[in-house]
């Protein structure tokens, strides 16, 4: 019994896919055995999988080895789940849309976003809108590059994942 | 056929088998009251509380192994039912509740007596539904019973709203069931099992870890023959006291908070944790890091969930424990048991050094006293359930248990006010038996509306009240760890409790001596009522062994020693 408990008390990030059978309360249970067991939610994305009866949702979590374990096994439980995959090799991408003021320069945003696979999607009277799709680490580099045209408002839309 | 939603109800509860559905009426609710007036297969009991209601449903499931049936009304109803489906999801009783709901059109709208039951019930329920149209009411009826009872049991809430009870639709109870995302696993991994039964064989201090599983899965007689062959000891948690039958020689006792001095040592000392059923609850195994530090652990549990949990586990076995001891026992043909002498004569010093005792009295009556003289006078002939507090604790320590669904208590929630409806429900099931429930006269306050349920429907349970005129277990913590301040523990205003019986159609005794208590009892179980015994036990008596919350397992504060045998 008696294990390195350094290795294990080490928190770790883990990307998880809960296939669920679509009924009313699915994502009220799933979020809720988070909140009342105390585990953490980075983040969260749920969306129908095409031509079938489930739903995908993919939670971004983060706990020690005995934690995930303890969350993928407790997702197992809930009845309407009916599959649970705790990613090892994976594509992993989120999307985010940034709005900008148009007193910024323009291509310089549009060239920031080239290099992160996104581009200007809307241009207003006033502002524009970007979209940028890529791994989370990326995603954080680009947020931050963004920080000097002065961002008007940012939306992250949760990662989604697939095992390869 | 034809049937309203309030007839499939009855008809699913008919079908299921259910003879004593408990329960208390109200708006929503109404319709399926009314089709309950009509039918004659089942008896519907009108406890004085929902609370009530679900603990009798759970007592009754808890002594026959079936599933217990509760009904309530929307709102209030509901929420005085949480407590008896969160006190049976903790120890994993099957159980059906059916509370009504206001109309499909009125939900969410904060109508008369509207309350989230399934919001509410999430945490404290194996599954539940909110019934949305008529259509899925017999299938969803089924799935109740069936996930109830099935893989790791637990209860399950279904939710209707009123007008699908009302609504006329075809009927036809489904003969199975299938929900793809739930396959409880019974059989366990042939190769684990082999890994498992090799580590047995290589241990030299193995101990049977033996938890509510055993009791829940039926296992007893497989889990004594896997003991006698092997003669491996044993130690039982709360929720197993009977499994190993009081009597025999390899049962150390019980382990945990309040266990026994060679049962919290073998665990401590143990080289082969080999558990069944059990899922190392902080009760039980104390500070973890200095829990069974020179164990490997077998660890043999229907949900996986418990499994690695709280201890590392090196050989996991996810299944039925019916199913695993009956491959284990297999693979044990020719075991070598004198491998284990040694460390079963270590074992029996620990027995000899410090046995379960306490400093008997011919001034004032001692809980313990009192509970081993039950179990000379009535042993096996009697069911026993329990409150929460001490008298808890000196019932499963010195009660002569034989067999398993014999001790009913809720160990998991430790619900006060659990004792004395639930016992009702395990005398409805049993009624042959003499049912008493040992409780304190803090927790009988709990229900002790139920005087009335059990007088008009003839239920004859004896309330055996271990009276300290403290909420003693919170008092005994005060004395320990609070420098005696006694914050709230007082109870020495009393009711008079032989009145408060008689009042309500019952019998009282008050008894001081133990002369008294031979014949109280005595004439207790010839009357055909329900009873209030009132026996007044030393106020200061704490209960020994004990593991202060926190500590190590093998740091116990000890009885004094008496000149008392040693029980288990
Ligand atoms: C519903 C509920 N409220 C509070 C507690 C906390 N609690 C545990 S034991 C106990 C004292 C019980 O007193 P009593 O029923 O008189 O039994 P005794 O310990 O004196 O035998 C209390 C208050 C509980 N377990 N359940």
């Amino acid at each position: 019994m008696a294990t390195s408990k350094t290795l294990q008390d080490q928190n770790v990030r883990s990307v998880i896919s809960v296939i669920v059978i679509n009924e009313s309360s699915v994502l009220a249970r799933v979020s809720g055995l988070f909140a009342g067991r105390g585990y953490n939610i980075e983040s969260l994305t749920v969306a129908p999988i095409p031509n079938s009866q489930t739903s995908r949702i993919t939670i971004v979590t983060n706990g020690n080895i005995r934690t995930i374990e303890q969350i993928t096994k407790q997702l197992h439980k809930l009845i309407p789940v009916y599959k649970v995959i705790e990613h090892q090799e994976m594509v992993e991408k989120e999307m985010v849309l940034v709005k900008f003021p148009l007193t910024e320069n323009l291509s310089d945003i549009s060239a920031l976003c080239t290099a992160y696979n996104g581009g200007i999607v809307n241009v207003g009277a006033q502002m524009c809108i970007t979209m940028i799709t890529d791994e989370p680490s990326r995603v954080r580099h680009f947020i931050e590059a963004t920080q000097r045209f002065h961002p008007l408002e940012i939306v992250r839309g949760g990662v989604v994942a697939l095992e390869i | 056929m034809k049937m309203s939603g309030a007839q499939m109800v009855c008809e699913a509860i008919i079908a299921e088998g259910v003879k004593t559905v408990f329960g208390y009426p109200g708006g929503a609710i109404m319709h399926v009251y009314d089709e309950i007036f009509k039918q004659g297969s089942f008896e519907h009991i009108l406890t004085r509380h929902e609370q009530a209601a679900v603990h009798a449903a759970d007592g009754y499931a808890r002594a026959t192994g079936e599933v217990g049936v509760a009904m309530v009304t929307s709102g209030p109803g509901f929420t005085n039912a949480v407590t008896g489906l969160a006190t049976a999801y903790m120890d994993s009783i099957a159980m059906v509740v059916i509370s009504g709901q206001v109309p499909l059109s009125l939900i969410g709208t904060d109508g008369f007596q509207e309350i989230d039951a399934v919001g509410i019930s999430r945490p404290c329920t194996k599954h539940n539904y909110l019934v949305r149209s008529l259509e899925d009411l017999p299938r969803i009826l089924k799935e109740a019973f069936y996930i109830a009872r099935s893989g790791r049991p637990g209860p399950v809430l279904v939710d209707i709203p009123k007008d699908i009870t009302v609504d006329i639709g075809e009927f036809v109870y489904p003969q199975s069931v299938s929900i793809p995302s739930y396959k409880p696993i019974y059989k366990g991994n042939k190769r684990q099992i082999e890994k498992a039964v090799e580590a047995i064989k290589k241990a030299k201090k193995p101990l049977l870890y033996i938890g509510g599983g055993v009791v829940l899965s039926n296992a007893y007689e497989l889990i004594r023959e896997l003991a006698f062959k092997t003669q491996i000891p044993a130690v039982e948690t709360l929720m197993a006291r009977g499994v190993m039958g009081a009597e025999n020689p390899l049962l150390l006792g019980m382990l945990g908070m309040h266990g026994n001095y060679a049962s919290n040592m073998a665990m401590s000392e143990t080289d082969l944790i080999i558990s069944f059923g059990a899922r190392f609850d902080d009760r039980v195994t104390g500070k973890l890091s200095e829990f069974a530090k020179y164990a490997e652990v077998i660890h043999i549990d229907i949900d996986p969930a418990n499994i690695a949990k709280l201890v590392d586990v090196d050989y996991p076995i996810v299944g039925d424990v019916t199913e695993v001891v009956k491959e284990m026992l297999s693979m044990l043909d020719g075991i070598n048991t004198d491998r284990y002498k040694v460390w079963r004569e270590i074992l029996r010093r620990y027995e000899d050094l410090h046995p379960l005792s306490y400093i008997d009295s011919d001034e004032v009556l001692k809980p313990q006293w009192i509970i081993e003289r039950v179990g000379e006078l009535v042993g096996e002939k009697a069911i026993i359930t329990s409150d929460v507090g001490q008298h808890q604790m000196w019932a499963a320590q010195h009660y002569p248990f034989d067999r398993p669904r014999q001790w009913i208590n809720s160990g998991g929630l430790g619900t006060m006010g659990f004792g004395f409806p639930a016992a009702m429900g395990v005398k409805r099931a049993f009624p042959e038996k003499i049912v008493i429930n040992v409780t304190g006269d803090g927790s009988i306050l709990m229900n002790v509306q139920e005087l009335v349920t059990a007088s008009e429907y003839k239920i004859p349970v004896i309330n055996l009240i271990l009276n300290n005129q403290f909420l003693g277990m919170v008092r005994q913590w005060q004395s320990f760890f609070y420098e005696k301040r006694f914050s709230e523990t007082d109870l020495s205003f009393q009711p008079n409790w032989k009145l408060l019986a008689e009042a309500c159609g019952g019998i009282g005794y008050d008894v001081t001596t133990k002369a008294q208590f031979d014949i109280a009892l005595q004439d207790a179980i010839s009357q055909n009522r329900v009873c209030f015994m009132n026996v007044a036990i030393n106020r200061f008596e704490n209960v020994l062994p004990m593991v202060p919350s926190g500590g190590a397992l093998f740091n116990m504060m000890l009885p004094p020693k008496a000149e008392n045998k040693g029980e288990k």
